[in-house]
């Protein structure tokens, strides 16, 4: 008799009992990838270019006020995108005040070359540089992701992308209005209080005439919406400074509110630091407009009046969703560069549902299609065969399921691999049995050499298919990982349900009777 | 029931005529890459744009191309799954523009605003999928790295389980097996996508798999047959375990075919790699890697012998020959045997 049966028996129901209950109910166990619950897959790159900029042009700034708070007037900055800043004209006998002053604000960052007649030029260091955009990249996926949680998205991804790393995956299931998506994603939300220096005008070149058709040194011309009360559209120009001396930065809230008219804008709060920016820029041009900036555009221009601190509005012709939308984006932050997109792939929702379907389907499809051949040439040895290979497809639910692993459509065909490579196994044990059985010996004998020469046989077929699959899974993001990993792991519990059940079935297929009889097979 | 049984195929005699075969089917998917000025790109890889919209009623794919016609680009309008699904795929190519300012979006964008402009019927957008031009170049350059890694990984391990000759047949083999795949989809139009790099990437693994099984049953008769040339040591083999192999072809197949029939369009190209490949891994296993291991076992010299103990061995004893294969001379000649 064979010894052990019946543990053996036992421990085989109580791994499929793990496993049932491992991915039953499957609507609450098994995670679904986009392919299958429809929802957007989206890949953007980071423009770091900006963010370096961004940083050379703060730094020449700082050390622009600095030299005019100490009175080293006659100098000129200028900054030469995306690295570089000059500083020209400064007199030989300051020239020890201003080192000391340049060190001061900019050699942390930058190196300092000296050129003839009182010329610096000032280069950020590459080591910085890659600091600076490697910073970008971190907080725009910090912003990214607090945006994607404000949206209200369940289970979103935002992660790190790509080989340059300067690209970011978001994937956000289940989401319909994918267009305001991308926008609340993609806004820079940069906020900039600024005095607007002279406009507005209708024209570049009615704003640039006293100027001599170009902005003056350290400004720029920005469009705003026509704000005039004649009602006509179009576009208004504006000069202002470069660099902005409040910006989103100095933000501690912003809220969706109303005007004094009653219309949606957004109140928004400054921080301590922001609220003494604030009160030093209005303090020092009342009675000089205002104008309130986001993403270069200017929303709204207000005489100054009086000091003022800590709040502000930004009103314009905004609906009450983007009110809200605007109020998002800028609490998360501005995003420290651009983001472009690289990437997009939306799955609707009755694609992913009819997709599931399809999949289950074709699953039933192939099981059936096999069990029905396994059976008419293997007789009754088919029957281990089937029970073997579905076992196997119920541990490899449950080994998803447990791992958390997620559930996409060519996952589903690795399932109806798993199915034909699983019955190879089989066909190999019983080709061997078979073989064993024509040589002479008999039924437990030939079942016992079949299993045991035909061992490493599987072994090694496995491990050429795991090795595929490996591969797969560091080549392939979400829908070919899913099916990497229903590949990998339905070949794994393949070696067990192939050898382990399948060899307890035959046994105790022949441990009722005495006499070897002969097998079905 | 069984087949294949007792069989005395002499495939090794068989195996140039194999060989001009698979090299008749890869010249013609040369041919038919060169013909239409490259490989078949999806936008995987070559980047553009995919919308695929399912109307309420049937609409022509005449219709859609009309309504499309202002947008410039070369334009593919081709019905999508099962014609009673009223589905269509309309794909744009890769605008060649700077990434600055550059929507990515804006394609897909028309498209939607051309249909709804010119009436063609309601309709519901059941997938868009737009791949900027350097995630297609990036993930052109990852499909050829992983697809080559995986069949060096699997060769690999095949030389230290077996020899280094048998694992050159199986990266023939392999080869083999990816070119004609390439080939077939060519020849029945269907542009290469991620699913279908994986499939590829799938077949590298499996196709050895039957490859692996003669050459276990090689090395298992090379014990019991040493003074047998290889030769007929290695058709022994393949006849031996010709059953074998051409049945789990067999149910591995009618699994994927079930897929093939059921699974939907998105999987459709997925499922045709694979029915071809497991078609081709037969193929290439039984003429290709055996011939492959032979010719180069000959050219290195008589290492039968010592590799063989080199090679560890399973328990296990092979039960005499029931197909009572006993050759009366066979010494390096090919003799032909009749079934």
């Amino acid at each position: 008799m064979y010894k052990n049966l019946r543990w053996k028996l036992l421990s085989i129901a109580l791994v499929v009992v793990v496993a049932v209950f491992g991915f039953y109910p499957p609507e609450q166990k098994i995670r679904l990838g986009l392919d299958l619950k429809g929802g957007v897959h989206l890949v953007l790159r980071v423009q770091t270019e900006d963010a370096v900029k961004f940083e050379t042009e703060l730094t020449s700034e700082r050390l622009r006020q600095a030299l005019t708070e100490k009175g080293l007037t006659g100098t000129t900055v200028t900054v030469e995108p995306p690295m570089t800043f000059k500083v020209a004209g400064v007199p030989s006998q300051q020239d020890a005040e201003f080192r000391r002053l340049a060190d001061d604000q900019a050699s942390r960052r930058f190196d300092r070359a000296s050129g003839s007649g009182g010329t610096y030029t000032f280069t950020m260091k590459p080591s910085e540089a890659v600091s600076v955009r490697e910073s970008a990249v971190r907080q725009a996926l910090q912003t990214i992701e607090r945006r994607v949680n404000d949206l209200g998205v369940a289970e979103p991804i935002v992660a790190q992308h790509g080989s340059a790393g300067d690209q970011i995956l978001v994937q956000l299931p289940g989401v319909t209005d994918v267009n305001r998506a991308k926008e609340i994603i993609r806004s820079t939300a940069l906020l900039e209080l600024k005095i607007v220096e002279a406009g507005p005008a209708p024209s570049e070149e009615s704003l640039l005439s006293a100027s001599g058709g170009k902005p003056p040194e350290g400004m720029e011309v920005i469009t705003g919406a026509n704000l005039s009360q004649d009602g006509a559209g179009g576009t208004s120009y504006y000069l202002v400074k470069q660099i902005a001396p409040v910006t989103g930065r100095d933000l501690r809230d912003a809220r969706p509110g109303m005007d004094e008219n009653g219309l949606p804008a957004v109140h928004f709060s400054l921080t301590r630091e922001g609220a003494t920016k604030f009160a030093k820029l209005t303090s020092e041009n009342i009675q000089r407009p205002l104008g309130v900036i986001l993403d270069n555009r200017v929303q709204s221009v207000a005489t100054i009046i009086s000091r003022i601190a800590d709040e502000g509005q930004i009103a314009g012709n905004f609906s009450p969703q983007e009110v809200q939308d605007q109020s998002l984006m800028l609490r998360s932050g501005a995003l420290p560069a651009s983001l472009t997109y690289m990437e997009e792939r939306t799955i609707g929702p009755t694609l992913g549902a009819d997709s599931i379907r399809a999949g289950v389907i074709a699953s039933v499809g192939g099981l059936l299609l096999v069990a029905l051949f396994m059976l008419a040439y293997y007789k009754l040895a088919g029957i281990n065969a089937i029970v073997s290979v579905a076992m196997n497809l119920i541990i490899l639910m449950a080994f998803m399921s447990y791992i958390g692993a997620v559930m996409t459509l060519p996952g589903i065909a690795g399932f109806i691999l798993t199915i034909g490579m699983g019955v190879d196994s089989n066909v190999l044990i019983f080709e061997r049995i078979k073989e064993e059985l024509a040589s002479g010996k008999g039924a437990r004998a030939a079942v016992a050499a079949g299993f045991d020469r035909v061992f490493l046989t599987i072994l090694d077929t496995h491990v050429a298919s795991l090795i595929s699959a490996g591969f797969l899974f560091q080549f392939g993001t979400g829908p070919i990982r899913g099916f990497a990993t229903t590949l990998f792991f339905g070949l794994i519990s393949n070696v067990f349900t192939a050898v382990f059940v399948s060899r307890t079935l035959f046994e105790l297929g022949l441990s009722r009777r005495q006499q070897v009889a002969t097998l079905s097979i | 029931m069984r087949i294949f049984t007792n069989t005395h195929y002499d495939f090794i005699r068989w195996r140039w005529h194999a060989l001009i075969l698979s090299a008749l089917v890869i010249l013609g998917g040369f041919g038919a890459i060169a013909s239409r000025g490259g490989l078949p790109l999806g936008i995987d890889f070559s980047g553009g744009t995919i919308v695929v919209v399912k109307f309420a009623k049937a609409t022509s794919e005449e219709t859609v191309r009309t309504a499309i016609d202002t947008i410039p680009g070369e334009k593919v309008v081709q019905t999508y799954g099962d014609a009673s699904q009223n589905e269509i795929l309309i794909r744009l190519p890769q605008v060649q523009g700077q990434e600055q300012g550059f929507q990515l979006e804006q394609g897909a964008k028309d498209i939607l605003a051309a249909l709804k402009a010119s009436n063609v019927g309601t309709f519901e957008v059941r997938s868009q999928e737009i791949v900027g031009p350097v995630i297609g170049a990036d993930l052109q350059r990852k499909g050829i790295y992983a697809t080559l890694a995986s069949i060096f990984g699997i060769a690999l391990y095949i030389a230290f389980r077996f020899r280094p000759s048998f694992a050159i047949g199986a990266i023939a083999a392999t080869l083999h097996d990816v070119l004609v795949t390439v080939a077939f989809l060519v020849f029945f139009g269907y542009d290469l996508s991620l699913n279908i790099i994986a499939a590829i990437l799938t077949i590298t693994g499996y196709s050895v798999n039957d490859t692996i099984v003669i050459f276990d049953r090689v090395r298992e008769n090379q014990h019991t047959m040493r003074r047998e040339p290889l030769d007929k040591i290695v058709n022994d083999s393949v006849n031996q375990t010709l059953s074998r192999t051409i049945i789990t072809a067999g149910t591995t197949f009618l699994a994927v075919l079930s897929l093939y029939l059921f699974g939907g369009e998105v999987l459709e190209g997925f499922a045709f790699t694979m029915l071809v490949g497991i078609i081709s891994g037969t193929y290439s296993t039984v003429f290709i890697a055996a011939a492959v291991a032979i010719i180069l076992s000959k050219t290195s010299g008589k290492k039968a012998g010592a590799a063989s103990a080199a090679v560890s061995t399973s328990a296990g004893t092979k039960p005499a020959p029931a197909t009572g294969s006993k050759s009366a001379a066979g010494k390096g000649g090919r003799k032909a045997r009749a079934s």
